[in-house]
């Protein structure tokens, strides 16, 4: 058979369903290969871009590695994006590249470009093929890779020339990886002690990340904080790990999580890390953050063991185990005698009453927050994904829905990737046709890959849109409000242009405008029951902004609050 | 405080690309780097001088170690070590100075290579330190080029316990 034949057969040896890509010159003779026939579903995205945030929505929805293929050159470099953004969240992906002839490279040939330079970086590893013989070995490493250890983007670049030579395919069982051995195991006196720490604790709280969710440690997660009666706080990554409406579940932490949660981290004696690194956007001031807390931190990446802060007490290795190993100790330890930290809990739900959310309706406009709580409202105990762009929206959404099931929130966080939201419902659609997909998207994300709503209706794949639209690129806006004296430098957008209901409709799918809250229900509820492509234009309040707020490099205890009413925060003319 | 990693990888296409190009991203310094074949066919040890002033030398080893092609990360251990470079230099030596220069440098360890109408080339192998002094030595001749491989390494034989530590404890 050919390299391309070979390509299409190692995906199905690795039960791939769905690849998410776009042909071009290089890549030709894999998708003449896919011509001939193939198991793995392809969907034809308009933007390689889209084919990789899809791929992405894939695999954070299922677990699996999710698969995006382009051809070389710009094809490559429009997966750059994706690859980052897999790369800093953490989602396996494996990208397959064409790449020119092997006696073109080199030459600055038609469409060339060096891609497994470019992305050296921001992959886990990559691969420049060189012989049609490797591929087989090279595919089985590459999805070994993506998977095994810390989850992670792959590449395999494959020159056009070997797609089309021939060679006897054998999928390999093992892989050959002499350098590539992550943590299987967990040392059990760390979590003796770490189990001690815990349950011994005046004010634990457990910090779970997104590598809860990679390392399908959700059940585990569920067993240590009931096991302890433990408060768990989940981050904008982490989201989804713990059912949010859960009695130990204490909210979000962070730059725009609630006040609660930050002052149960900032103040709590015993802080649990699990599949969290302490980014920035978490932590506010590093030297400010969680004073004087002992740190557990279970990771299965060693070198984010004290990365940022120093950890009293590591746990390195695949987190189902050692979460699970963790959840039995600390039952053992409560057994034991050690006592429930009532007193916390108490304290920590006094916080959630005293400083809740909040917001202040209108007459005149719809507020975002009222969207959000709709659409919560609507798909509460539904099987429903909620994907999201960057900026105020992806905020709101954060602090609003309540996610029940693992995988169920799906959002780009280290990276930060505006119009991550489209194309990632759409890969998560891929991978859960029965669950519902909402999209919840700013007016600025949206126009960044809505060429993906083509996708979405021509590939059967719909999804609900739900657009926060308040004329601006609204994060940039409160930024520029609140740190530049109110100069608003290039961030109106307008709500009218273009006509996103319209819009939706020319690519073949529905729109409807929401201008008012009387409106809002019903044409969310009709959106959700359509099983088609909508797109749901909500004219929100521009002069809304994101509260609680923690300014960038400000100690997480200096928080913003909403200012209320009668504020200083003045409503602005469009 | 300056460490040097002794970093055994496969020889593939890139390996050497990805290491550097980790400590640009991460803003790792490197002092030197040598790169060269070992006893395993398919495997070269790569030899880095790293400046941990701004990072913990355990977290430039954990990075390295998880790049995927890299076999094994050890430090070299100063006095637990044998540490080793080469420098090659051309001196500007008129006829007269040229005897007092290559005496000098004989007595150092230093070895005369090439001789020219108002030049020299020397080479001495040793310790950095040493080829330091050397340097230093040459300085007031005139130095017309100076190349240095960067220091290479190995564990001590005579040393009593393991000599060179290994870091990459993964589990």
């Amino acid at each position: 058979m050919t390299g391309g034949d070979a390509i299409l057969r190692s995906l199905e040896a690795e039960g791939v369903d769905v690849m998410f890509g776009i042909p071009g010159g290089a890549i030709m003779p894999t998708y003449d290969a896919m011509a001939r026939g193939t198991a793995v579903r392809h969907v034809l995205a308009r933007h390689e871009q889209g084919a990789g945030h899809m791929a992405q929505g894939y695999a954070r929805a299922s677990g699996r590695a999710g698969v995006a293929i382009a051809t070389s050159g710009p094809g490559a470099t429009n997966l750059v994006t994706p690859i980052a953004d897999a790369w800093m969240d953490s989602t396996p992906l494996v990208c397959i590249t064409g790449q020119v002839r092997s006696n073109l490279i080199g030459t600055d040939a038609f469409q060339e470009c060096d891609i497994t330079g470019i992305t050296m970086p921001i992959v886990k590893h990559s691969w420049l093929v060189s012989d049609v013989r490797e591929i087989p070995a090279t595919m089985r490493a590459a999805f070994h890779v993506a998977r095994s250890g810390r989850c992670g983007p792959v590449l395999v670049d494959v020159p056009r020339d070997l797609q089309e030579a021939t060679l006897d395919f054998a999928y390999p069982d093992d892989v050959d990886l002499p350098g590539w051995r992550p943590p299987t195991k967990v040392h059990p006196l760390q979590i003796r002690e770490a189990a001690r720490a815990i349950a011994h604790a005046r004010k634990p709280v457990l910090y779970v990340g997104g590598g809860t969710l990679n390392g399908d440690a959700c059940a585990e997660l569920a067993r240590l904080a009931e096991a302890g009666t433990l408060p768990v706080v989940t981050t904008l990554m982490g989201k989804s790990a713990f059912p949010e409406t859960h009695e130990l579940h204490f909210g979000w932490p962070g730059m725009h999580g609630t006040k609660w949660s930050n002052l149960a981290m900032n103040t709590c004696d015993v802080l649990v890390a699990i599949g969290a690194r302490f980014d920035d956007r978490v932590t506010g001031k590093l030297s400010a953050f969680a004073p004087g807390a002992t740190i557990v931190h279970l990771d299965i990446d060693p070198a984010e063991i004290s990365k940022l802060r120093d950890a009293d007490i590591p746990v390195v290795g695949p987190l189902q185990t050692a979460v699970g190993e963790l959840a039995d100790a600390v039952a053992a330890q409560r057994a034991e005698g050690a006592p429930v930290p009532e007193a916390w809990l108490s304290q920590l739900r006094a916080w959630r009453e005293e400083f809740p959310l909040r917001y202040d309706t209108s007459e005149e406009w719809l507020k975002p927050q009222q969207v959000v709580q709709a659409l919560q409202r609507l798909t509460a105990d539904t099987d429903t994904i909620v994907t999201t762009g960057v900026g105020q929206h992806q905020m709101w959404a954060m602090q609003y829905v309540l996610s029940e099931r693992p995988r169920s929130f799906i959002t780009s966080g280290g990276l930060g990737t505006m119009g991550y939201g489209i194309p990632a419902a759409i890969g998560a659609k891929a991978a859960r046709p029965e669950a519902t997909v909402v999209c919840v998207d700013g007016d600025g994300c949206f126009q960044m890959t809505a060429q993906e709503l083509v996708t979405s209706v021509l590939e059967d794949l719909p999804i609900v849109v739900v657009v926060v639209n308040n004329a601006h690129l609204g994060m940039v806006t409160q930024w520029q409000d609140m740190f530049f004296d109110g100069r608003r430098s290039h961030v109106h957008l307008t709500a009218q242009v273009p006509d996103y209901a319209r819009l939706a409709q020319a690519y073949g799918g529905v729109g409807m405008v929401v201008t008012d809250e009387g409106e809002l229900e019903t044409a969310l509820e009709e959106a959700l029951a359509l099983g088609r492509t909508t797109v749901v234009d909500c004219r929100v309040d521009p002069a809304e902004q994101v509260f609680p707020m923690i300014p960038a490099g400000a100690a997480a205890l200096d928080m913003l609050e909403y200012p209320g009413a009668d504020t200083t925060v003045e409503a602005r003319a469009l | 405080m300056k460490h040097t990693l002794s970093v055994v990888v496969e020889d593939r296409p890139g390996a050497l690309t990805r290491i550097t190009t980790m400590f640009a991203r991460r803003a790792f310094n490197i002092e030197s780097l040598a790169v060269g074949p070992t006893e395993r066919p398919g495997v070269s040890c790569i030899t880095i001088r790293v400046d941990c002033a701004q990072h913990s030398l355990e977290q430039i080893e954990k990075q390295i170690h998880k790049l995927v092609n890299v076999l094994r990360v050890t430090e070299l251990v100063a006095g637990e070590a044998v540490e080793r470079e080469l420098l090659v230099i051309r001196v500007s030596a008129a006829p007269e100075k040229r005897a007092e220069l290559v005496t000098t440098a004989e007595a150092l360890g230093g070895r005369l290579l090439d001789v020219g109408a108002d030049a020299v080339v020397l080479e001495l192998t040793g310790t950095p330190e040493e080829l330091d002094a050397f340097h230093e030595l040459c300085h007031p001749y005139g130095i017309v080029d100076l190349v240095r491989t960067g220091r290479i390494g190995v564990p001590r034989a005579s040393a009593r316990r393991r000599p060179a530590r290994r870091l990459a404890a993964i589990n």
